[in-house]
Protein backbone atom coordinates (compact mmCIF):
# COMPACT_ATOMS: atom_id res chain seq x y z
CA UNK A 1 0.00 0.00 0.00
CA UNK A 2 1.52 3.71 -0.89
CA UNK A 3 0.53 6.93 1.23
CA UNK A 4 -2.34 7.32 -0.79
CA UNK A 5 -4.01 4.42 -0.22
CA UNK A 6 -3.06 4.77 3.92
CA UNK A 7 -4.91 8.78 3.38
CA UNK A 8 -7.77 7.03 1.81
CA UNK A 9 -7.87 4.28 4.80
CA UNK A 10 -7.60 6.75 7.51
CA UNK A 11 -10.74 8.85 5.98
CA UNK A 12 -12.77 5.71 5.95
CA UNK A 13 -12.00 4.19 9.54
CA UNK A 14 -11.58 5.18 13.00
CA UNK A 15 -8.46 5.06 14.52
CA UNK A 16 -9.36 2.23 16.44
CA UNK A 17 -10.02 0.45 13.64
CA UNK A 18 -6.33 1.87 12.03
CA UNK A 19 -4.71 0.62 15.51
CA UNK A 20 -6.29 -2.66 15.48
CA UNK A 21 -4.78 -3.40 12.01
CA UNK A 22 -1.68 -1.84 12.49
CA UNK A 23 -0.63 -1.49 15.65
CA UNK A 24 2.69 0.14 15.42
CA UNK A 25 -0.06 3.42 14.92
CA UNK A 26 -0.30 4.15 18.27
CA UNK A 27 3.55 4.35 18.74
CA UNK A 28 3.40 7.48 16.57
CA UNK A 29 0.51 8.87 18.33
CA UNK A 30 2.74 8.32 21.76
CA UNK A 31 5.70 10.06 19.54
CA UNK A 32 3.66 13.26 19.14
CA UNK A 33 2.35 12.52 22.72
CA UNK A 34 -1.47 12.41 21.16
CA UNK A 35 -1.81 9.16 22.89
CA UNK A 36 -4.79 10.12 24.54
CA UNK A 37 -6.93 11.42 21.42
CA UNK A 38 -10.03 10.30 20.77
CA UNK A 39 -10.02 6.50 18.71
CA UNK A 40 -13.57 6.46 17.93
CA UNK A 41 -13.73 8.76 14.90
CA UNK A 42 -11.06 9.20 12.44
CA UNK A 43 -7.68 10.58 12.65
CA UNK A 44 -8.98 14.08 11.09
CA UNK A 45 -12.10 14.63 13.26
CA UNK A 46 -10.02 13.15 15.95
CA UNK A 47 -7.45 15.79 15.25
CA UNK A 48 -9.70 18.82 15.27
CA UNK A 49 -9.55 18.46 19.48
CA UNK A 50 -6.12 18.90 19.53
CA UNK A 51 -4.67 22.57 20.19
CA UNK A 52 -2.41 23.74 17.35
CA UNK A 53 0.03 24.67 20.08
CA UNK A 54 0.97 20.55 20.82
CA UNK A 55 1.72 20.10 17.43
CA UNK A 56 3.57 23.43 16.73
CA UNK A 57 5.84 22.33 19.46
CA UNK A 58 6.93 19.33 17.29
CA UNK A 59 6.64 21.48 14.47
CA UNK A 60 3.74 19.98 12.15
CA UNK A 61 0.60 21.69 11.69
CA UNK A 62 -3.08 19.34 11.65
CA UNK A 63 -1.98 18.22 7.86
CA UNK A 64 1.74 17.44 8.78
CA UNK A 65 0.51 14.96 10.98
CA UNK A 66 -1.76 13.16 8.49
CA UNK A 67 0.47 13.23 6.07
CA UNK A 68 3.40 11.74 8.41
CA UNK A 69 1.37 9.16 9.98
CA UNK A 70 0.64 8.06 6.14
CA UNK A 71 3.85 7.50 5.14
CA UNK A 72 5.08 5.96 9.00
CA UNK A 73 2.28 3.27 7.91
CA UNK A 74 3.66 3.25 4.61
CA UNK A 75 6.95 2.37 5.75
CA UNK A 76 6.12 0.01 8.72
CA UNK A 77 3.78 -2.22 6.97
CA UNK A 78 6.88 -3.42 4.51
CA UNK A 79 7.91 -6.38 6.06
CA UNK A 80 10.28 -7.82 3.85
CA UNK A 81 13.38 -5.79 3.45
CA UNK A 82 15.84 -5.94 -0.20
CA UNK A 83 18.82 -6.33 1.95
CA UNK A 84 17.51 -10.16 2.83
CA UNK A 85 18.14 -11.06 -0.54
CA UNK A 86 22.08 -11.28 0.03
CA UNK A 87 22.79 -15.15 -1.75
CA UNK A 88 26.31 -14.34 -1.90
CA UNK A 89 29.33 -11.64 -1.57
CA UNK A 90 32.05 -11.93 -3.25
CA UNK A 91 35.63 -10.62 -2.05
CA UNK A 92 37.84 -9.44 -4.34
CA UNK A 93 41.55 -8.83 -3.62
CA UNK A 94 42.88 -5.59 -2.95
CA UNK A 95 46.35 -4.85 -1.91
CA UNK A 96 48.09 -5.30 1.66
CA UNK A 97 49.96 -2.62 3.90
CA UNK A 98 53.14 -3.10 1.78
CA UNK A 99 51.24 -2.65 -0.94
CA UNK A 100 51.24 -5.85 -2.31
CA UNK A 101 48.36 -7.22 -4.34
CA UNK A 102 46.23 -9.94 -2.31
CA UNK A 103 45.41 -11.65 -5.65
CA UNK A 104 42.20 -13.33 -4.06
CA UNK A 105 38.56 -14.00 -5.41
CA UNK A 106 36.22 -15.41 -2.71
CA UNK A 107 32.75 -16.18 -2.86
CA UNK A 108 30.69 -17.19 -0.10
CA UNK A 109 27.07 -18.36 -0.46
CA UNK A 110 24.55 -17.68 2.22
CA UNK A 111 25.13 -20.77 5.07
CA UNK A 112 29.06 -20.67 4.83
CA UNK A 113 31.26 -20.21 7.78
CA UNK A 114 33.95 -18.85 7.59
CA UNK A 115 36.74 -17.76 9.90
CA UNK A 116 39.49 -14.98 10.20
CA UNK A 117 42.39 -15.86 11.67
CA UNK A 118 45.71 -13.15 12.09
CA UNK A 119 47.94 -11.79 14.70
CA UNK A 120 46.26 -8.82 16.50
CA UNK A 121 46.22 -5.96 14.58
CA UNK A 122 47.03 -7.92 11.26
CA UNK A 123 43.73 -5.99 9.61
CA UNK A 124 41.09 -8.27 10.87
CA UNK A 125 39.01 -5.49 11.51
CA UNK A 126 40.00 -3.31 8.17
CA UNK A 127 38.50 -6.37 6.32
CA UNK A 128 35.38 -6.17 8.52
CA UNK A 129 35.04 -2.71 7.41
CA UNK A 130 35.26 -3.27 3.94
CA UNK A 131 32.20 -5.57 3.98
CA UNK A 132 30.14 -3.35 6.00
CA UNK A 133 30.53 -0.40 3.65
CA UNK A 134 30.80 -2.60 0.70
CA UNK A 135 34.08 -1.35 -0.56
CA UNK A 136 34.41 -1.11 -4.30
CA UNK A 137 38.31 -0.75 -4.60
CA UNK A 138 37.37 2.80 -2.79
CA UNK A 139 38.93 2.19 0.61
CA UNK A 140 42.77 2.14 1.49
CA UNK A 141 42.63 -1.55 0.71
CA UNK A 142 41.42 -0.97 -2.28
CA UNK A 143 39.29 -4.37 -2.16
CA UNK A 144 35.82 -4.77 -3.89
CA UNK A 145 33.35 -6.27 -1.93
CA UNK A 146 30.42 -7.41 -4.92
CA UNK A 147 26.77 -9.03 -3.74
CA UNK A 148 25.38 -11.78 -5.23
CA UNK A 149 27.89 -11.11 -8.23
CA UNK A 150 27.21 -7.73 -8.96
CA UNK A 151 29.05 -4.00 -8.37
CA UNK A 152 27.25 -1.63 -6.78
CA UNK A 153 26.59 1.86 -6.97
CA UNK A 154 26.98 4.32 -4.03
CA UNK A 155 22.91 4.89 -3.88
CA UNK A 156 22.86 0.85 -3.57
CA UNK A 157 25.09 0.99 -0.94
CA UNK A 158 23.71 3.67 1.21
CA UNK A 159 20.48 1.60 1.15
CA UNK A 160 21.90 -0.62 3.97
CA UNK A 161 21.36 1.50 6.59
CA UNK A 162 23.13 -0.24 8.75
CA UNK A 163 20.88 -3.59 8.21
CA UNK A 164 23.77 -5.64 6.38
CA UNK A 165 26.03 -7.12 9.28
CA UNK A 166 24.77 -8.00 12.55
CA UNK A 167 27.60 -7.87 15.43
CA UNK A 168 28.32 -9.55 17.96
CA UNK A 169 31.41 -9.49 20.14
CA UNK A 170 32.75 -10.23 23.44
CA UNK A 171 31.99 -7.19 25.17
CA UNK A 172 28.65 -6.78 24.07
CA UNK A 173 26.64 -6.65 27.47
CA UNK A 174 22.51 -5.77 27.64
CA UNK A 175 21.98 -2.29 29.06
CA UNK A 176 17.54 -2.83 28.75
CA UNK A 177 16.17 -2.95 31.88
CA UNK A 178 13.31 -5.89 30.15
CA UNK A 179 12.65 -9.72 30.94
CA UNK A 180 13.93 -11.99 28.48
CA UNK A 181 10.49 -12.21 27.07
CA UNK A 182 9.55 -8.77 27.22
CA UNK A 183 13.19 -7.69 25.08
CA UNK A 184 12.40 -10.67 23.02
CA UNK A 185 8.80 -9.36 22.18
CA UNK A 186 10.29 -5.37 22.07
CA UNK A 187 12.23 -6.51 18.82
CA UNK A 188 9.82 -8.79 17.67
CA UNK A 189 8.21 -5.83 17.62
CA UNK A 190 10.10 -3.51 15.57
CA UNK A 191 10.66 -6.81 13.03
CA UNK A 192 6.89 -6.81 12.12
CA UNK A 193 7.04 -10.17 12.72
CA UNK A 194 3.98 -11.64 11.74
CA UNK A 195 3.55 -14.33 14.33
CA UNK A 196 5.70 -12.99 17.40
CA UNK A 197 4.72 -15.30 20.05
CA UNK A 198 5.56 -18.29 17.87
CA UNK A 199 9.21 -16.14 17.09
CA UNK A 200 9.72 -15.34 20.69
CA UNK A 201 9.06 -18.78 22.08
CA UNK A 202 11.59 -20.68 19.57
CA UNK A 203 14.19 -17.87 20.37
CA UNK A 204 13.80 -18.71 24.40
CA UNK A 205 13.62 -22.28 23.64
CA UNK A 206 16.83 -22.26 21.43
CA UNK A 207 19.17 -19.97 23.62
CA UNK A 208 18.26 -22.39 26.81
CA UNK A 209 19.60 -25.11 24.14
CA UNK A 210 23.21 -23.24 23.60
CA UNK A 211 23.69 -22.66 27.39
CA UNK A 212 24.44 -25.26 29.74
CA UNK A 213 22.93 -23.18 32.60
CA UNK A 214 18.94 -22.46 32.12
CA UNK A 215 17.10 -19.54 32.83
CA UNK A 216 13.55 -18.65 32.18
CA UNK A 217 11.70 -15.77 30.48
CA UNK A 218 11.06 -13.92 33.55
CA UNK A 219 14.37 -13.29 34.43
CA UNK A 220 15.68 -9.87 33.52
CA UNK A 221 18.03 -9.12 30.66
CA UNK A 222 21.11 -7.81 32.87
CA UNK A 223 21.46 -10.54 35.76
CA UNK A 224 21.84 -12.72 33.07
CA UNK A 225 25.26 -14.74 33.24
CA UNK A 226 27.95 -14.11 30.45
CA UNK A 227 27.03 -17.83 28.47
CA UNK A 228 23.47 -17.09 29.21
CA UNK A 229 23.71 -13.51 27.79
CA UNK A 230 25.72 -15.02 24.84
CA UNK A 231 23.29 -17.91 24.34
CA UNK A 232 20.47 -15.40 23.91
CA UNK A 233 22.52 -13.01 21.45
CA UNK A 234 23.28 -15.58 19.08
CA UNK A 235 19.59 -17.23 19.01
CA UNK A 236 18.17 -13.35 18.79
CA UNK A 237 20.31 -12.78 15.86
CA UNK A 238 19.48 -15.69 14.03
CA UNK A 239 15.41 -16.11 14.87
CA UNK A 240 14.88 -12.41 14.74
CA UNK A 241 17.84 -10.19 12.99
CA UNK A 242 17.31 -9.17 9.55
CA UNK A 243 21.34 -8.65 8.41
CA UNK A 244 21.75 -11.43 5.95
CA UNK A 245 25.77 -11.20 7.37
CA UNK A 246 26.61 -12.04 11.18
CA UNK A 247 30.32 -11.07 12.18
CA UNK A 248 31.55 -12.98 15.41
CA UNK A 249 34.26 -11.48 17.48
CA UNK A 250 35.53 -14.12 19.49
CA UNK A 251 32.52 -16.23 21.89
CA UNK A 252 34.26 -16.87 24.75
CA UNK A 253 34.40 -20.96 26.03
CA UNK A 254 31.90 -20.82 29.56
CA UNK A 255 28.55 -21.82 29.23
CA UNK A 256 27.88 -21.60 26.03
CA UNK A 257 27.92 -24.41 22.60
CA UNK A 258 29.71 -22.65 20.08
CA UNK A 259 29.50 -25.43 17.38
CA UNK A 260 26.29 -25.54 17.83
CA UNK A 261 25.87 -22.06 17.46
CA UNK A 262 27.77 -21.37 14.50
CA UNK A 263 25.44 -24.20 13.17
CA UNK A 264 22.51 -22.92 13.67
CA UNK A 265 23.35 -18.86 12.69
CA UNK A 266 24.62 -21.29 9.26
CA UNK A 267 21.06 -22.76 9.13
CA UNK A 268 19.41 -19.58 8.96
CA UNK A 269 21.43 -19.25 5.91
CA UNK A 270 23.38 -16.55 6.65
CA UNK A 271 27.28 -15.62 6.11
CA UNK A 272 28.88 -15.89 9.21
CA UNK A 273 32.29 -14.42 9.60
CA UNK A 274 34.01 -15.37 12.62
CA UNK A 275 37.63 -14.00 14.10
CA UNK A 276 39.15 -16.00 16.03
CA UNK A 277 42.25 -17.22 18.02
CA UNK A 278 39.89 -20.26 19.08
CA UNK A 279 40.74 -23.47 16.90
CA UNK A 280 37.16 -25.42 18.25
CA UNK A 281 35.84 -21.65 16.11
CA UNK A 282 38.01 -21.83 13.53
CA UNK A 283 38.20 -25.10 12.33
CA UNK A 284 34.15 -25.32 12.33
CA UNK A 285 34.13 -22.97 9.31
CA UNK A 286 34.14 -24.10 5.91
CA UNK A 287 37.08 -22.21 4.82
CA UNK A 288 39.38 -19.98 7.17
CA UNK A 289 40.91 -16.51 5.91
CA UNK A 290 44.65 -15.71 6.82
CA UNK A 291 45.56 -12.13 7.39
CA UNK A 292 49.14 -10.64 7.61
CA UNK A 293 50.34 -7.13 7.34
CA UNK A 294 46.68 -5.91 6.62
CA UNK A 295 46.12 -8.21 3.49
CA UNK A 296 44.81 -11.29 3.01
CA UNK A 297 47.66 -13.80 2.02
CA UNK A 298 45.75 -17.18 1.88
CA UNK A 299 42.85 -18.95 2.07
CA UNK A 300 42.73 -22.12 3.53
CA UNK A 301 39.77 -24.70 2.93
CA UNK A 302 39.25 -26.81 6.42
CA UNK A 303 40.53 -30.22 5.71
CA UNK A 304 39.40 -33.51 6.81
CA UNK A 305 41.99 -34.36 8.79
CA UNK A 306 40.98 -30.70 10.75
CA UNK A 307 37.41 -31.52 10.83
CA UNK A 308 38.11 -35.04 12.65
CA UNK A 309 40.74 -33.40 14.86
CA UNK A 310 37.67 -30.86 16.07
CA UNK A 311 35.95 -34.29 18.47
CA UNK A 312 39.78 -34.10 20.09
CA UNK A 313 39.81 -30.41 20.68
CA UNK A 314 36.40 -30.25 21.70
CA UNK A 315 37.49 -33.16 24.46
CA UNK A 316 39.81 -30.80 25.86
CA UNK A 317 37.47 -27.74 25.98
CA UNK A 318 35.30 -30.29 27.85
CA UNK A 319 37.70 -30.84 30.17
CA UNK A 320 38.87 -27.65 30.98
CA UNK A 321 35.33 -26.80 31.22
CA UNK A 322 34.88 -29.63 34.19
CA UNK A 323 38.04 -28.14 36.03
CA UNK A 324 36.58 -24.67 35.78
CA UNK A 325 33.56 -26.06 37.31
CA UNK A 326 35.14 -27.90 39.92
CA UNK A 327 37.13 -25.04 40.95
CA UNK A 328 33.94 -23.13 41.06
CA UNK A 329 31.56 -25.47 43.08
CA UNK A 330 34.56 -24.80 46.10
CA UNK A 331 36.01 -28.99 44.60
CA UNK A 332 39.52 -30.08 44.75
CA UNK A 333 41.65 -30.91 41.07
CA UNK A 334 42.00 -34.67 40.71
CA UNK A 335 44.22 -36.74 38.34
CA UNK A 336 40.65 -38.54 36.91
CA UNK A 337 39.38 -35.26 36.12
CA UNK A 338 42.58 -34.06 33.94
CA UNK A 339 41.86 -37.55 31.68
CA UNK A 340 40.56 -37.03 28.59
CA UNK B 1 33.05 25.50 0.58
CA UNK B 2 30.65 22.53 2.11
CA UNK B 3 29.51 23.09 5.43
CA UNK B 4 28.11 19.95 7.57
CA UNK B 5 25.99 20.65 10.96
CA UNK B 6 26.52 17.94 13.65
CA UNK B 7 24.19 18.11 16.61
CA UNK B 8 23.74 15.51 19.64
CA UNK B 9 23.84 15.07 23.43
CA UNK B 10 26.56 16.03 25.27
CA UNK B 11 29.14 12.87 25.32
CA UNK B 12 27.31 11.16 22.30
CA UNK B 13 30.46 11.09 20.29
CA UNK B 14 30.00 13.83 17.99
CA UNK B 15 33.68 14.73 18.80
CA UNK B 16 35.18 11.01 18.35
CA UNK B 17 33.21 10.80 15.25
CA UNK B 18 34.40 13.80 13.23
CA UNK B 19 37.81 12.92 14.21
CA UNK B 20 37.48 9.76 12.55
CA UNK B 21 35.34 10.99 10.00
CA UNK B 22 38.34 13.51 8.73
CA UNK B 23 41.04 11.17 9.18
CA UNK B 24 39.20 9.05 6.96
CA UNK B 25 38.71 11.37 4.15
CA UNK B 26 42.13 11.77 3.55
CA UNK B 27 42.46 14.90 2.07
CA UNK B 28 44.99 17.36 3.94
CA UNK B 29 44.31 18.33 7.63
CA UNK B 30 44.11 22.13 6.70
CA UNK B 31 41.32 21.75 4.19
CA UNK B 32 38.40 20.99 7.02
CA UNK B 33 37.97 23.25 9.72
CA UNK B 34 35.69 22.83 12.72
CA UNK B 35 33.61 25.18 14.96
CA UNK B 36 32.31 24.27 18.12
CA UNK B 37 29.43 25.62 19.88
CA UNK B 38 29.67 24.71 23.33
CA UNK B 39 27.89 25.99 26.54
CA UNK B 40 30.31 26.39 29.33
CA UNK B 41 33.85 24.80 28.61
CA UNK B 42 35.09 22.65 26.37
CA UNK B 43 37.94 20.47 25.86
CA UNK B 44 37.24 19.01 22.52
CA UNK B 45 39.86 21.54 21.34
CA UNK B 46 42.26 19.85 22.57
CA UNK B 47 41.53 16.44 20.67
CA UNK B 48 40.88 18.52 17.80
CA UNK B 49 44.61 20.15 17.77
CA UNK B 50 46.37 17.03 18.42
CA UNK B 51 44.82 16.31 15.14
CA UNK B 52 46.37 19.48 13.86
CA UNK B 53 42.76 20.11 12.55
CA UNK B 54 42.04 24.41 13.04
CA UNK B 55 39.34 24.44 15.20
CA UNK B 56 37.20 27.43 16.77
CA UNK B 57 35.36 27.66 19.89
CA UNK B 58 32.66 29.32 21.21
CA UNK B 59 31.04 29.48 24.39
CA UNK B 60 26.75 30.32 24.73
CA UNK B 61 27.22 30.57 28.50
CA UNK B 62 24.01 32.04 29.58
CA UNK B 63 22.05 32.24 26.41
CA UNK B 64 20.18 29.39 24.30
CA UNK B 65 22.56 27.86 22.63
CA UNK B 66 21.05 27.29 19.52
CA UNK B 67 20.09 31.09 19.48
CA UNK B 68 23.88 31.61 20.03
CA UNK B 69 24.00 28.95 17.47
CA UNK B 70 22.26 30.84 14.48
CA UNK B 71 23.33 34.07 15.50
CA UNK B 72 26.94 33.12 14.92
CA UNK B 73 26.90 30.80 11.81
CA UNK B 74 27.32 33.43 9.41
CA UNK B 75 30.70 34.78 10.75
CA UNK B 76 31.46 30.65 11.23
CA UNK B 77 31.13 30.46 7.41
CA UNK B 78 33.17 33.47 6.53
CA UNK B 79 35.73 32.47 8.72
CA UNK B 80 35.88 29.16 6.83
CA UNK B 81 36.03 30.96 3.60
CA UNK B 82 39.04 33.38 4.64
CA UNK B 83 40.91 30.09 5.96
CA UNK B 84 40.64 28.69 2.98
CA UNK B 85 39.22 25.36 4.01
CA UNK B 86 36.79 23.46 1.48
CA UNK B 87 34.82 21.66 4.38
CA UNK B 88 33.25 23.40 7.49
CA UNK B 89 31.90 20.87 10.31
CA UNK B 90 30.45 22.86 12.78
CA UNK B 91 29.58 20.96 15.79
CA UNK B 92 26.42 22.01 18.74
CA UNK B 93 25.62 20.14 22.09
CA UNK B 94 21.94 19.82 22.20
CA UNK B 95 20.83 20.23 25.85
CA UNK B 96 17.49 20.41 25.94
CA UNK B 97 16.33 17.50 23.74
CA UNK B 98 14.29 20.32 21.43
CA UNK B 99 17.91 21.96 20.06
CA UNK B 100 18.36 21.99 16.62
CA UNK B 101 20.98 23.83 14.97
CA UNK B 102 19.87 22.76 11.20
CA UNK B 103 19.89 25.05 8.27
CA UNK B 104 17.79 23.89 5.25
CA UNK B 105 19.85 22.78 2.34
CA UNK B 106 22.53 22.03 4.40
CA UNK B 107 23.58 18.70 5.58
CA UNK B 108 22.49 17.86 8.87
CA UNK B 109 24.11 15.07 11.33
CA UNK B 110 22.42 14.17 14.52
CA UNK B 111 24.46 12.06 16.83
CA UNK B 112 23.36 9.86 19.22
CA UNK B 113 24.61 6.94 21.20
CA UNK B 114 23.34 3.21 21.83
CA UNK B 115 23.17 3.19 25.78
CA UNK B 116 21.26 5.86 26.03
CA UNK B 117 18.33 4.33 26.59
CA UNK B 118 16.08 1.98 23.75
CA UNK B 119 13.20 5.14 24.00
CA UNK B 120 15.82 7.89 24.03
CA UNK B 121 14.97 8.61 19.76
CA UNK B 122 11.44 8.95 20.31
CA UNK B 123 12.06 11.32 23.20
CA UNK B 124 15.07 13.62 21.29
CA UNK B 125 13.11 15.87 18.90
CA UNK B 126 13.66 17.96 16.01
CA UNK B 127 16.79 17.35 16.68
CA UNK B 128 16.75 13.82 15.54
CA UNK B 129 13.86 14.18 13.46
CA UNK B 130 15.23 17.30 10.88
CA UNK B 131 18.69 15.32 10.48
CA UNK B 132 19.44 14.08 7.21
CA UNK B 133 21.67 11.28 8.57
CA UNK B 134 21.78 9.90 12.06
CA UNK B 135 24.84 8.12 13.35
CA UNK B 136 24.58 6.00 16.27
CA UNK B 137 27.96 5.63 18.10
CA UNK B 138 28.54 3.02 21.21
CA UNK B 139 26.98 -0.21 19.56
CA UNK B 140 29.72 -2.29 20.12
CA UNK B 141 29.27 -2.63 24.14
CA UNK B 142 25.37 -3.80 23.08
CA UNK B 143 23.53 -6.35 21.84
CA UNK B 144 22.39 -6.72 18.41
CA UNK B 145 19.11 -6.75 19.25
CA UNK B 146 19.20 -3.23 21.40
CA UNK B 147 20.99 -2.19 18.13
CA UNK B 148 18.19 -2.89 15.74
CA UNK B 149 15.20 -1.69 18.31
CA UNK B 150 17.21 1.57 18.42
CA UNK B 151 17.36 2.15 14.67
CA UNK B 152 13.71 0.94 14.44
CA UNK B 153 12.84 3.59 17.27
CA UNK B 154 14.67 6.68 14.94
CA UNK B 155 13.05 5.49 11.98
CA UNK B 156 9.93 6.09 14.31
CA UNK B 157 10.41 9.38 14.20
CA UNK B 158 12.34 10.27 11.30
CA UNK B 159 11.50 8.39 7.91
CA UNK B 160 13.57 9.31 5.99
CA UNK B 161 17.05 9.10 7.72
CA UNK B 162 19.73 7.38 6.73
CA UNK B 163 21.27 5.58 9.78
CA UNK B 164 25.09 4.55 10.16
CA UNK B 165 26.19 2.98 12.83
CA UNK B 166 29.48 4.43 14.05
CA UNK B 167 32.48 3.16 16.52
CA UNK B 168 34.18 5.82 17.50
CA UNK B 169 37.07 4.02 18.81
CA UNK B 170 38.00 2.22 15.80
CA UNK B 171 35.97 4.53 13.24
CA UNK B 172 33.99 1.51 11.98
CA UNK B 173 31.69 3.02 9.56
CA UNK B 174 32.64 6.60 9.06
CA UNK B 175 33.91 5.60 5.55
CA UNK B 176 29.99 5.59 4.61
CA UNK B 177 29.16 8.40 6.22
CA UNK B 178 32.88 10.27 4.17
CA UNK B 179 30.90 9.06 1.02
CA UNK B 180 27.74 10.78 2.07
CA UNK B 181 29.14 14.07 2.85
CA UNK B 182 30.38 14.76 -0.47
CA UNK B 183 27.02 15.24 -1.80
CA UNK B 184 26.98 18.17 0.81
CA UNK B 185 25.89 21.95 -1.18
CA UNK B 186 29.06 23.68 -1.89
CA UNK B 187 28.20 27.39 -0.28
CA UNK B 188 29.80 31.05 0.33
CA UNK B 189 27.15 32.65 2.66
CA UNK B 190 24.24 30.88 4.99
CA UNK B 191 22.62 34.44 4.83
CA UNK B 192 19.15 34.30 3.79
CA UNK B 193 19.25 30.76 4.31
CA UNK B 194 16.54 29.12 6.76
CA UNK B 195 16.77 27.22 9.87
CA UNK B 196 14.84 24.15 9.86
CA UNK B 197 13.15 24.52 13.11
CA UNK B 198 12.22 27.31 14.85
CA UNK B 199 14.32 27.82 18.30
CA UNK B 200 13.49 26.90 21.84
CA UNK B 201 11.20 30.46 22.52
CA UNK B 202 12.04 32.10 25.84
CA UNK B 203 11.83 35.74 26.34
CA UNK B 204 11.08 36.17 30.43
CA UNK B 205 11.78 37.46 33.16
CA UNK B 206 14.09 35.00 34.13
CA UNK B 207 16.15 35.33 30.61
CA UNK B 208 17.13 38.71 31.86
CA UNK B 209 18.75 37.34 35.07
CA UNK B 210 15.95 37.46 37.50
CA UNK B 211 16.43 34.73 40.19
CA UNK B 212 13.46 34.96 42.83
CA UNK B 213 10.49 32.18 42.56
CA UNK B 214 6.93 33.41 42.26
CA UNK B 215 4.47 34.71 40.79
CA UNK B 216 5.00 38.54 40.94
CA UNK B 217 8.95 38.02 39.57
CA UNK B 218 7.21 35.96 36.32
CA UNK B 219 6.94 38.70 33.33
CA UNK B 220 7.14 37.74 29.62
CA UNK B 221 6.40 34.54 27.68
CA UNK B 222 5.50 31.37 30.39
CA UNK B 223 4.66 28.27 29.97
CA UNK B 224 2.55 26.93 32.84
CA UNK B 225 1.94 23.35 33.42
CA UNK B 226 -1.87 21.95 34.29
CA UNK B 227 -1.91 20.18 37.82
CA UNK B 228 -4.88 17.90 37.66
CA UNK B 229 -6.75 17.11 41.01
CA UNK B 230 -6.48 13.65 42.75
Amino acid sequence: MKTLDFMKLINSQSLGEIIEQYPIASDFLANFRLNSISKESGLPQALEDVEDDILEEFGLDKNDILQNFCSFLETFAQTQSSIRMVSSITINGGINKLKESENISLTISAGEIISIVGPTGSGKSRLLNDIECLAQRDTPTHREIMVNGRELDDSQRFEMDGKLVAQLSQNMNFVMDLTVREFLEMHAKCRMTPNPNEVVQKCFECANQLTGENFSEDTKVTQLSGGQSRALMIADTAYMSDSPIVLIDEIENAGIDRRQALILLAKKEKIIFVSTHDPLLALSADKRIVIKNGGIVKIIETSEVEKQSLEAIEKFDNTLLKLRNCLRTGEQITEALLKL
Amino acid sequence: MKLITVAGPPSSGKTSIILKLIECMDRPKSSIGVVKFDCLTSFDNISYEEADIPIQIGFSGKTCPDHYFVSNIEDAVQWGLQSGFEMLITESAGLCNRCSPYIKGILSICVIDNLSGVNTPRKIGPMLKFADIVIVTKGDIVSQAEREVFAFNIKQVNILAKIIFINGITGQGSFLLAKYLQQALDINTVRDMKLRFTTPAAVCSYCTGETKIGELYQRGMMKKMEFKKI
